[in-house]
């Protein structure tokens, strides 16, 4: 089984890695390049867990064929942070108790991000649309969305430090 | 929705004082979470991973003619191929730790399956792709046998036997009797005397836990003649002993690291992914992955599992229950796992929250071709606590009265004896009652409104019944061995010699092959004293009140 | 089985691949065709990747739109010229499966999925093929969907409908908004004088593609929209169609509910 080079930009770091024939970008970005953030929860793109932001839009790196990535520019959690400063999102999550367990926060800390990157003033609905396609199965959605609003109307300008 | 705060009641127990409760408060692990950096056991890198996945049996009940490996051992990127023999001891029950029941239950199977997706074959490979093409390759010949679904249906006589183990397919309570049961008064008197005999059948279908982490584990040879095993269990100490008896090697050996679970909700201590994976790690000298994908957490993944319940209640005209019968039937699946023990949970649990001075339940732990069932949330209680409470509006509707006011007249009060003879306290179901009432903006009388859990109750509530009805019915021939780690030592349990059903299609149980205490267990182990002699075997009742209590297994007293 | 990724450059080469490897598939957004590569249990042996997608461009002559098989359902959601189809574009997965998903590949969909191609259906699209050949009406393809593996879709075109009104969507799902669908019904009913004309109503898991429902169209053809045509539609709905049994519901469960959808669906004033 040849392994293919695939070359693609990561949180603003090129990055070169080989992957095997069929190989889904989650497994790429976890054992290819060592970016944990993003988790397997289902391998079939219904649970959300692994998104990650490609070109601007949200995508599930689980069904995603890594091979189509070719030159792409990623974003994870991994480069949410701004060095030691976390991410207004981050920020809120914390402060809004948007987070039980913590398997689906990176998903929904993506979902989130994409949502906001292109209407920065979305209406409630809007977040539950975003994040629709992302499960919580500690049940904290209501905390997940007030925390994205709150971002949204202006909250955690001053992220705190790491 | 504003958390409010009902500081009049246990006022008088409860020091106000404290600074926590009532204010939010961050979780510690909360950065992790936000930053991505939890360390969930995935989250840890290993040079050269080996990656398992399982050949599983597509049937739900069958016998295993006979394994082909040769095919899958000679695919690209297999390491290994793990059977049933590779696994040292190959028989465990979870709870065998508690020394409560007896092993049933393999790593691996070997001679037959009985639910669908039991694993009969194990593949080490270079990557989960090379793994699963290999899996693909394992032929198994099978010869399938009639299954089993439904509880009822599975002690009739004549049903397949499901665990060999126990081949009535009823767990063993107390080394002695074929059901859990709970003996308070006398119910049939008091139904006689009861204006309203009120009854009912509650089916719960098993839930899945579905967390967003799947199950899994990696183990890695350590220094030291040790293994590593990074796992999502909810139950680190458990699941050590379990691999430790599985693997027979001294847990000293072992190092787990857990505690970053990503979502359990109970479905994650039935450990079979940690000594699947250091197995693996043992064979192949390399570290190991095995962890459920999403289909086998749905299928293979054991629920909350199903039960039935049948209830009878009776009752006086104004609504006093008199009586309260029971009888419930929990679907366990293939294997015991924790459904034993949600039994004894929901037998010290009847009959609900309230005061009744007969009580009586017959509970199985049956053995299905179903799923193996395991812990969830208040397993053991939820299920029968929905057949009660169902039960509850039905009887209100039987008599004529305010659903709410029918449980406010018959709530415990602190003082009153409760079926499993302990006194109840800090009770608070009126109050409970009458602020749901309150919220929900529904009438209920000025006496239900001015009711109280401090008053009304000791007493002559708090005195046992004059009269309890013992029986032996389901008493098991050849019990009582003081223990179920002493019976599985003997070559072969007393009880499961029971005669098998006539259509039982399978021989005689197999018994372990080492005694279950060879595991590095202390060299004798504590045993309880030996139970007192049975009551004479006359049908006749006992005398008297019967104040004892008992630990899990019920086999130790106090 | 293993598996080869082919990636091409040029989609006439991609289509020369195909043509010549029958366990071969071409991949769109991945969103349906990643789940058997990721379980290994995909009966094919080869992926084939048009580097760059495929067409992502819609075109307009006047009478009829046609849209490119690499158009996304996010885009289509977020176009103006096709926001007629927004409803069955919008409630395909969440925003990453809508960003990833593709009009090529929803074509493909097997049940419970394919709402887009359901609409499309009801529209009376037409599909077009990579190289030369000429269109086909999309009833033919469906139907031939799954045996006639050698082609790769470029586009679909559909005719330009008069009143946006006229085409009606709903997805039935038990989690809103994303969860896979008990069924979906997409309504195409121009008026024309006071009376429908050309009825085209699809629903989908009631068979192994997306189906016209034959007795509904009939039932409401030459007629006024109204509770009682609706009403009569609903109860032939079902004729010729045999509901799927699956995880999400039971084929009785199906049978009972689709007509209620449709009798909603069809009232006058759905929707607004």
């Amino acid at each position: 089984m040849a392994k293919k080079p695939i070359q693609f930009r990561l949180n603003g770091d090129e990055k070169a890695v080989f992957s095997a024939e069929g190989e889904n970008l989650l497994d790429v970005l976890r054992r290819g390049v060592g970016d944990l953030t993003p988790k397997y929860g289902c391998g079939q793109g219904t649970c959300g867990a692994c998104t990650v932001i490609i070109d601007g839009e949200p995508r599930l790196s689980c069904i995603t064929l890594a091979e189509t990535v070719e030159g792409k520019a990623i974003s994870t959690v991994a480069g949410l942070a701004d060095g030691a400063r976390l991410h207004p999102l981050q920020d809120a999550f914390m402060r809004h108790f948007a987070a039980q367990c913590g398997y689906c926060t990176p998903g929904m800390l993506m979902a989130a991000k994409a949502l906001l990157d292109r209407n920065p003033r979305p209406s409630r609905d809007d977040v539950v649309d975003a994040i629709s396609g992302n499960l919580c199965r500690c049940t904290g959605y209501e905390a997940i969305i007030n925390a994205i609003l709150d971002v949204a109307a202006g909250g955690s300008q001053n992220a705190r430090r790491v | 929705m504003p958390v409010e705060m009902r500081k009049e009641f246990f006022a008088d127990e409860r020091d106000d004082n404290l600074n926590e409760i009532g204010k939010p408060t961050q979780r510690q692990d909360i950065l992790g979470h936000v930053t991505g950096r939890s360390p969930f056991y995935d989250d840890h890198l290993f040079e050269g991973l080996l990656h398992i996945r399982c050949v599983r049996s597509p049937h739900h009940h069958a016998r295993i003619r006979s394994i082909d490996v040769s095919q899958a051992e000679r695919m690209p990127g297999v390491k290994r191929v793990i059977l049933a023999r590779d696994v040292p001891h190959n028989l465990n029950t979870l709870l065998s730790l508690l020394d409560f029941g007896l092993d049933d239950e393999p790593l691996i199977s070997e001679k037959k399956v009985s639910y669908k997706g039991e694993p009969v074959c194990a593949i080490v490979a270079e990557s989960e792709r090379a793994a699963r093409e290999a899996c693909a390759k394992v032929r198994v010949d099978w010869e399938p046998l009639p299954a089993v679904f439904d509880v009822e249906e599975a002690i009739k006589p004549g049903a397949p036997t499901v665990n060999e183990t126990y081949p009535a397919n009823l767990f063993v309570y107390h080394d002695r009797y074929d059901h859990q049961k709970l003996r308070y008064g006398d119910v049939e008197a008091a139904f006689a005397r009861a204006d309203h005999v009120v009854e009912g059948r509650y089916q719960m279908s098993p839930i899945e836990q579905a967390p967003m982490e799947t199950c899994g584990a990696i183990a890695a040879p350590e220094t030291n003649d040790r293994f590593v095993c990074y796992t999502s269990t909810q139950a680190l100490f458990f699941s050590l002993g379990t691999a430790a008896k599985l693997l027979d090697v001294s847990s000293a050996r072992l190092h787990f690291i857990g505690g970053t679970v990503g979502g359990g909700f109970g479905g994650k201590v039935d450990s079979l992914h940690e000594p699947m994976a250091i197995l693996g790690a043992m064979l192949t000298g390399r570290p190991c992955k095995y962890m459920f994908d999403r289909e086998e957490e749905m299928q293979v993944g054991a629920p909350r599992g199903a039960e039935r319940w049948y209830l009878k209640d009776g009752v006086t005209r104004d609504g006093r229950i008199v009586a309260r019968k029971f009888t419930g039937y929990f679907d366990s699946g293939a294997y015991t796992r924790l459904s034993s023990y949600a039994i004894i949970k929901a037998v010290g649990h009847l009959p609900g929250p309230y005061t009744i001075p007969n009580v009586y339940a017959d509970v199985y732990c049956v053995f299905t071709n179903r799923t193996p069932a395991t812990a969830m949330r208040g397993f053991g209680i939820t299920g029968v606590d929905f057949a009660i409470e169902t039960h509850m509006d039905k009887v209100a509707e039987a008599v004529g009265m305010d659903p709410i006011e029918l449980r406010i007249l018959n709530a415990y009060r602190d003082g009153d004896m409760k079926a499993h003879r302990r006194l109840a306290k800090n009770t608070a179901l009126v109050e409970c009652c009458q602020v749901a009432a309150e919220k929900a903006r529904w009438q209920i009388s000025p006496a239900a409104r001015q009711a109280s859990s401090l008053t009304g109750g000791g007493g002559e509530r708090a005195q046992l019944p004059p009269h309890t009805v013992t029986d032996q019915k389901g008493l098991v021939p050849g019990g009582r061995t003081g223990g179920y780690a002493r019976a599985a030592k003997r070559k072969e349990p007393d009880f499961a010699a029971r005669p098998a059903q006539p259509a039982a299609p399978m021989p005689a149980a197999p018994a372990p092959q080492r005694p279950a205490a060879s595991w590095e267990a202390p060299p004798s182990p504590p045993v309880p004293p030996p139970a007192p002699p049975a009551p004479p075997a006359s049908p006749a009742s006992s005398r008297g009140p019967a104040r004892f209590s008992s630990s899990i297994s019920g086999l130790r007293r106090r | 089985m293993p598996l080869r990724v082919e990636t091409f450059d040029r989609i006439e080469d991609a289509a020369r691949a195909l043509q010549g490897n029958r366990n071969a598939r071409v991949i769109g957004g991945g969103t349906l065709l990643m789940r058997g590569v990721n379980t290994g249990i995909h009966g094919f042996d080869t992926v084939i990747v048009v580097r760059g997608g495929q067409s992502r461009e819609v075109h307009s002559d006047g009478t009829r739109l046609e849209i490119g098989a690499g158009v996304t359902m996010a885009a289509i959601a977020a176009s103006p010229e096709l926001a007629f189809l927004a409803p069955a574009a919008r409630v395909v997965g969440g925003p990453a499966v809508r960003a990833a998903a593709t009009v090529g590949g929803n074509l493909f969909a097997r049940p419970p999925f394919g709402e887009l191609t359901t609409a499309l259906l009801a529209l009376g699209a037409q599909v077009h093929y990579v190289g030369h050949g000429s269109p086909q009406p999309i009833e033919d393809f469906l139907r031939e969907r799954g045996r006639d593996r050698t082609r790769i879709v470029r586009a679909v075109s559909l005719p330009r409908i008069g009143d946006p009104s006229a085409f009606r969507f709903f997805k039935v799902t038990r989690v809103a908004p994303k969860g896979a669908a008990i069924l979906s019904i997409a309504a195409h009913m121009p008026v024309q004088g006071g009376r429908v004309s050309g009825a085209r109503i699809a629903v989908s898991n009631m068979g192994p593609t997306p189906l016209r429902a034959i007795g509904a169209e009939r039932a409401l053809e030459g007629q006024p929209l109204n509770d009682d045509t609706a009403q009569r539609a609903a109860a032939a709905m079902m004729e010729g169609l045999s509901p799927l049994t699956d995880e999400l519901a039971s084929e009785w469960y199906r049978r009972e509910v689709a007509p209620v959808h449709l009798r909603r669906l069809l009232q006058p004033g759905y929707g607004r």
